[in-house]
C-alpha cells in the first residue's frame, strides 16, 4: 500500500511534472519566475492549493457528479442520473471557494505565511495547473487517498520546477541574450530545454 | 614567428573599426589568439590568482580527450574490422578508398594499423563535420553579435564528436552540433553565459528526434547489417552474468567493447582526467560527487534487489565502466560554465548526476543509458544549488556576527 502511494507519488512529481511534461500552469510559470524566493513562495501556495482541491474534487466527484452516485439519495432512478457534465463547473468553483476559504483561513491564523504567499494565493485560482490536476484525478478515477498523494505530488513537481526555472532565470541575468529573444522569449526556449533534461523520466513505469 | 606577427600587424587596421574588413573582426581575432596571447592582458596584480587563461584552460581539456580518441578510432576499427572478419560487409562507399590508401585495403582486426585506419574513417568525417559546422555558427554569431570566438568551441565539438556512435549519418551530425551551438549556447550569449552543456544538448536532440541512428543494437558496430549491444543492454536484457560471460571486467575497463566512439575506455578518460585534476582544470568535487553518488545509488539498489529487474543486481564498479559514466563524469559534468559554482554546491550537484545516473539507468526501461539525460538534469539545478548555498553562507554569516 505504502509503496503503492510513494511511486503515485514520484511519478507525479517526475514523470509527469505538471510544468514540464504537461506545460500546464505556464501563465504564472513564466510570469512569477524571476525571483527564487517569489518562485518558491508560489510554488508553496500551488502544493497546498492542490493538496486541497484535488480530494475535495474527488469527494464531489465519487459522491455527486459520476453516473450512479446519487444512489444514496434514495430517490428513484437516482443510479441512472448522471451529473458529470457538470464536472468542470464544480472543479473550478471547488477550486476558487477554496483558495477564497484558505486565504482567509491563513490571514487569520497564520498571518506570517499569508504574507509570505501574498498576491499569489488568489493568482492560482485561474491556474490551468491546479485544474488540471482534478481532471486527471478523474480522467484515472484516484480514489481519496490517491487524490490526496496526486494533489501534493504534482504540487510539489510544479514547484520544483519552477523554483528551478528561477534558478535559471537569476544566473540568465548576466547572458547576453539577443535583443529579440530577452525577457519571454527566451524563458520559452529555456523552459524546452529544461523540459528536455525532464525527458530522464519519461517512460519510467511506477 | 615574426613574419606571421608582421603579417598579422599590417591586416588590423583593416580590421578595426571603419576598416574594409570591420565585419570579419572576430575572425581576425580568433586567428590572432591562436598564434599569440590577447594584447588585452590585465596589468596589475590586484585579479591575478593564475597565469592560466580560458584559452589555455580549453586547449589541455582538447588535449586530454586525445586517449579517448585515439583509443575510440582504434576500438571503433576493431569491432568492425572483427565483424567484416567474420562475413559482414564493410559500409563501404568512399571510406573504402581511404582504408585501401592507407591500410592496404585490409580489414585485420589484428592488425592495430588497420583498426585505426578503419575507426578513423568513421570518426574524423565526423569531428570534420562537427567543426566546420558548429565553427561556421560560432563565427556567424561572433561576427554579428561583436563577441569573440571563443576556445570553448574546441571543446564542445571534440566531446560532441566523442559521443556519437561511429555509425550516424553526417547530416545528423550537422544537425546535432547546430542545436546544440546555437540553441545550447550562442542565443544565451555564448561561452560562458549558456546554462545547459552545448555538446550534451545537442546529443540530447539527436537523441529524441533519431533514436534509430542513435540507439538500439545496430549503430554501435560500423559493419552492414551487424547488430551488437551495447554492454548496458546486455544487462538490462539479459542481467550480470550473461554480461561477464561476454566481456571481462577488464576488457570493459580498457575499453573493448561496443559504444559510441570516445566513450568506451575508461582507462584512457582517466588518463586524461588525471591530467585535468592534477592541473586543477576540472573540479575533483564534482567528480567525486558524482562518483560517490552513483556508489551510494547502485549500492542501495543491489540491497534492494529485484527479481525482474537485472539491472538491480549491477555493482558499482560495473556501472564505472560501461557506458559513458567515465566520460560523462570526467569531461561533461567538469564543464565550469554548466556546473554549480561554489563548493558544496560542486559537491551537491556531481552526486545529483551520480543518483540521477544510476537512477535511470535502472529504473527508466525506456533509457538504457542514463549519463546525458542526468547531466543535463543536473544543470537545471545547477543555479538552484549555488543559490542555496550562498543563501546559507549569508545565513550563517549574518548569526556570527549578530
Amino acid at each position: 500500500m505504502f509503496e503503492h502511494y510513494l511511486s503515485l507519488f514520484i511519478s507525479s512529481v517526475f514523470v509527469e511534472n505538471m510544468a514540464l511534461a504537461f506545460f500546464l500552469g505556464m501563465c504564472t510559470f513564466l510570469a512569477v519566475s524571476k525571483k527564487i524566493d517569489a518562485a518558491f513562495g508560489l510554488g508553496v501556495a500551488v502544493v497546498v492549493v492542490l493538496a486541497i482541491t484535488v480530494p475535495v474534487n474527488n469527494l464531489i466527484y465519487n459522491g455527486l457528479l459520476r453516473e450512479g452516485a446519487l444512489t444514496w439519495t434514495g430517490i428513484a432512478g437516482a443510479e441512472n442520473i448522471d451529473l458529470s457534465f457538470l464536472g468542470l463547473l464544480s472543479y473550478i468553483g471547488v477550486i476558487a471557494a477554496m483558495v477564497q476559504i484558505l486565504e482567509m483561513f491563513l490571514d487569520k491564523y497564520v498571518p506570517a505565511l499569508y504574507n509570505a504567499l501574498g498576491v499569489f494565493l488568489p493568482l492560482i485560482t485561474v491556474n490551468c495547473a491546479i485544474l488540471g490536476a482534478s481532471l486527471f484525478m478523474v480522467e484515472r478515477d484516484y480514489n481519496l487517498g490517491e487524490s490526496v498523494v496526486y494533489g501534493a505530488g504534482a504540487g510539489v513537481g510544479w514547484a520544483l520546477a519552477i523554483v528551478a526555472l528561477a534558478g535559471i532565470r537569476e544566473k540568465l541575468k548576466y547572458s547576453d541574450v539577443p535583443a529579440g529573444l530577452q525577457g519571454l522569449g527566451i524563458t520559452f526556449i529555456v523552459v524546452g530545454l529544461m523540459s528536455l533534461g525532464f525527458m530522464s523520466f519519461s517512460g519510467v513505469q511506477l | 614567428m615574426k613574419a606571421i606577427r608582421k603579417l598579422l600587424d599590417a591586416m588590423e587596421p583593416h580590421f578595426h573599426k571603419g576598416g574594409k574588413y570591420e565585419k570579419w573582426y572576430a575572425l581576425y581575432e580568433a586567428v590572432d589568439t591562436i598564434f599569440y596571447s590577447p594584447p588585452s592582458v590585465a596589468k596589475t596584480t590586484a585579479f591575478v590568482r593564475d597565469g592560466v587563461d580560458l584559452k589555455r584552460i580549453m586547449i589541455t581539456v582538447w588535449f586530454c580527450t586525445f586517449p579517448a580518441m585515439f583509443f575510440g578510432m582504434w576500438n571503433a576499427g576493431y569491432h568492425a574490422n572483427t565483424a567484416i572478419d567474420a562475413g559482414f560487409g564493410s559500409l563501404g562507399g568512399l571510406r573504402e578508398s581511404f582504408v585501401v590508401l592507407l591500410g592496404a585495403g585490409s580489414y585485420d582486426p589484428n592488425s592495430i594499423w588497420d583498426n585505426i585506419i578503419h575507426g578513423a574513417t568513421y570518426f574524423i568525417p565526423i569531428y570534420a563535420v562537427t567543426f566546420i559546422v558548429g565553427g561556421f555558427w560560432e563565427v556567424l554569431f561572433a561576427m554579428r553579435r561583436g563577441h569573440e570566438v571563443n576556445e570553448g568551441f574546441f571543446v564542445t565539438s571534440v566531446l560532441f564528436a566523442l559521443i556519437l556512435p561511429s555509425t550516424i549519418p553526417l547530416w545528423q551530425v550537422a544537425l546535432g552540433i547546430t542545436f546544440g551551438v546555437v540553441i545550447g549556447k550562442e542565443i544565451f550569449g555564448g561561452t560562458g553565459k549558456n546554462f545547459l552543456n552545448p555538446a550534451l544538448t545537442g546529443r540530447a536532440f539527436l537523441y529524441f528526434a533519431y533514436p534509430a541512428e542513435i540507439s538500439g543494437d545496430a549503430v554501435w558496430v560500423a559493419a552492414d547489417g551487424y547488430t551488437g549491444a551495447t554492454a548496458l543492454s546486455v544487462a538490462y536484457q539479459d542481467g550480470m552474468a550473461s554480461l561477464q560471460q561476454q566481456l571481462s571486467w577488464w576488457d570493459a575497463f580498457i575499453g573493448v567493447m561496443p559504444g559510441s566512439i570516445g566513450e568506451t575506455s575508461t582507462l584512457a578518460i582517466f588518463i586524461g582526467g588525471a591530467i585535468l585534476l592534477l592541473t586543477r582544470i576540472a573540479s575533483w568535487r564534482i567528480m567525486a560527487g558524482v562518483m560517490l553518488g552513483m556508489v551510494f545509488t547502485s549500492t542501495l539498489f543491489n540491497m534492494i534487489g529485484s527479481e525482474t529487474n537485472a539491472m538491480f543486481a549491477m555493482p558499482w564498479y560495473w556501472h564505472l565502466v560501461i557506458g559513458g559514466f567515465a566520460f560523462g563524469m570526467v569531461f561533461m559534468a567538469t564543464d565550469p560554465v554548466s556546473a554549480s559554482m561554489t563548493n558544496q554546491g560542486k559537491l551537491v550537484f556531481g552526486a545529483l548526476i551520480g543518483i540521477m545516473t544510476v537512477l535511470i539507468r535502472v529504473i527508466n526501461p525506456a533509457f538504457p543509458e542514463g549519463i546525458m539525460l542526468a547531466i543535463l538534469f543536473a544543470n537545471l539545478f545547477a543555479p538552484l544549488i549555488d543559490s542555496m548555498v550562498v543563501k546559507a553562507n549569508i545565513k550563517r554569516r549574518m548569526l556570527r556576527n549578530v
